[in-house]
């Protein structure tokens, strides 16, 4: 990795770390009763989450989700589940 | 429209350490996207440091800097009189950032300087009830009779003996321009405020309430939920100051009994065991209502 003398770190290189490997469970978001409130991207303490009000389709990014299931927890129609990772 | 490639281009990218659930990290991403680019950030040793830039990688795409525990204010102090002097404070927000230890027992002097030079930084305290990052110490925002390793729960102890320090309204004496408390279950609220925070010119603080899931013991997906229940018990009253008088308040639209915030939590599992422990939660219950009633929360 290049990094500069001094206890320098270059901006946004700890996208190298995949936390992915944080989780157990996964979300799986059921695009079934979504209302596009976009909470889930919101309460994401990782910031993951991604997707459109409009077309109601969300996703994540399993390298960097640490499974916290907040989602889950916080969306108002129950939209969103956990499955199991299998490693 | 939020892809997946603008994920990964925010201020404060994914990829650190947090724990699984850690509301601070939610906070301090939500508050970034509200600061932007033009933000120079200067931190004291804590959780943010510490899971943020871990070397050689670092989360920040903005230049931050940390130095000591106590010093987050006076290195931020630095910062904006050297932007001034050299003509390039207009448009910059200095940004100085602690945790309750760092900011109410550590850092205090350093802070209580820096408001009372009004110095145009926004200071933003993230509260998680202890020194979270060093093993759950008890601080001076720990709430009464939590458990944590310097006040432990037992024969002869509830926890915590001593109610939270009132941190936003020694702010408020300073008579600084605007003083805030905001909280992870609020993020909407939390983004208005550090907004108008970014507008005022002079010392500002922001005191944010951000549940911890190993040191409050709970599952991580109960962060928000907590951060929720502390408002609408009247524990975490929200409210907005100018100078010394309170702006404006987040009303509570149900009130909520004290036990249904402490059940959740494993640092107050010591208060549901026995009839000592129920004059304990009465305790906390009067503090709720004596919040409610001085912030005229109802």
């Amino acid at each position: 990795m290049d990094f500069k003398i001094g206890i320098i770190a270059m901006p946004g290189t700890a996208l190298l770390n995949k936390t992915g490997s944080f989780a157990n469970e996964n979300p799986v978001f059921k695009h079934e009763k979504c209302t596009g409130c976009n909470l889930c991207i919101y309460f994401c303490p990782e910031g993951v989450v991604y997707g459109d009000k409009k077309t109601k389709i969300y996703d994540y990014d399993v390298d960097y989700c640490k499974g916290c299931a907040i989602c889950v927890e916080e969306c108002p129609v129950n939209d969103i589940e956990m499955i199991l990772v299998e490693k | 429209m939020l892809t997946k490639e603008e994920t990964h281009n925010g201020i404060f990218t994914m990829g650190h350490t947090a724990c699984s659930g850690c509301a601070q990290s939610m906070s301090v991403k939500l508050i970034m996207e509200v600061l932007g680019k033009n933000t120079i950030a200067a931190t004291s040793t804590g959780c943010l440091e510490v899971f943020s830039t871990r070397y050689p990688e670092s989360s920040w795409r903005i230049p931050w800097i940390h130095s000591l525990f106590e010093n987050s204010a006076a290195v931020a102090s630095g910062i904006e009189a050297a932007l001034k002097i050299t003509g390039k404070k207009d448009g910059i927000t200095v940004l100085g950032q602690g945790g309750d230890g760092g900011t109410a027992d550590i850092g205090i002097q350093a802070l209580s300087g820096m408001f009372e030079r009004n110095q145009d930084i926004l200071y933003i305290c993230y509260d998680n009830g202890a020194y979270m990052n060093t093993g759950y110490q008890r601080s001076g925002l720990t709430p009464l009779n939590a458990y944590t390793t310097t006040s432990p729960s037992g024969k002869e102890s509830f926890g915590n003996s001593r109610p939270k320090k009132y941190m936003p309204e020694i702010a408020m004496a300073h008579r600084i321009p605007y003083t805030a408390v905001a909280s992870a279950g609020y993020p909407l609220d939390l983004q208005k405020k550090v907004k108008k925070a970014k507008s005022i010119k002079g010392a500002k603080y922001l005191q944010v309430d951000v549940p911890c899931v190993p040191g409050w013991k709970y599952e991580p997906r109960y962060s928000v939920k907590l951060a929720k229940l502390a408002v609408q018990t009247g524990l975490y009253p929200l409210f907005e100051a100018e100078y010394d008088k309170i702006i404006s308040v987040k009303k509570i639209s149900r009130k909520v009994p004290v036990e249904e915030y402490l059940k959740l939590q494993g640092r107050f599992k010591h208060l549901f065991k026995d009839e000592a422990g129920k004059a304990e939660i009465e305790k906390i219950q009067n503090i709720a209502d004596e919040n409610i009633a001085r912030y005229a929360l109802i």
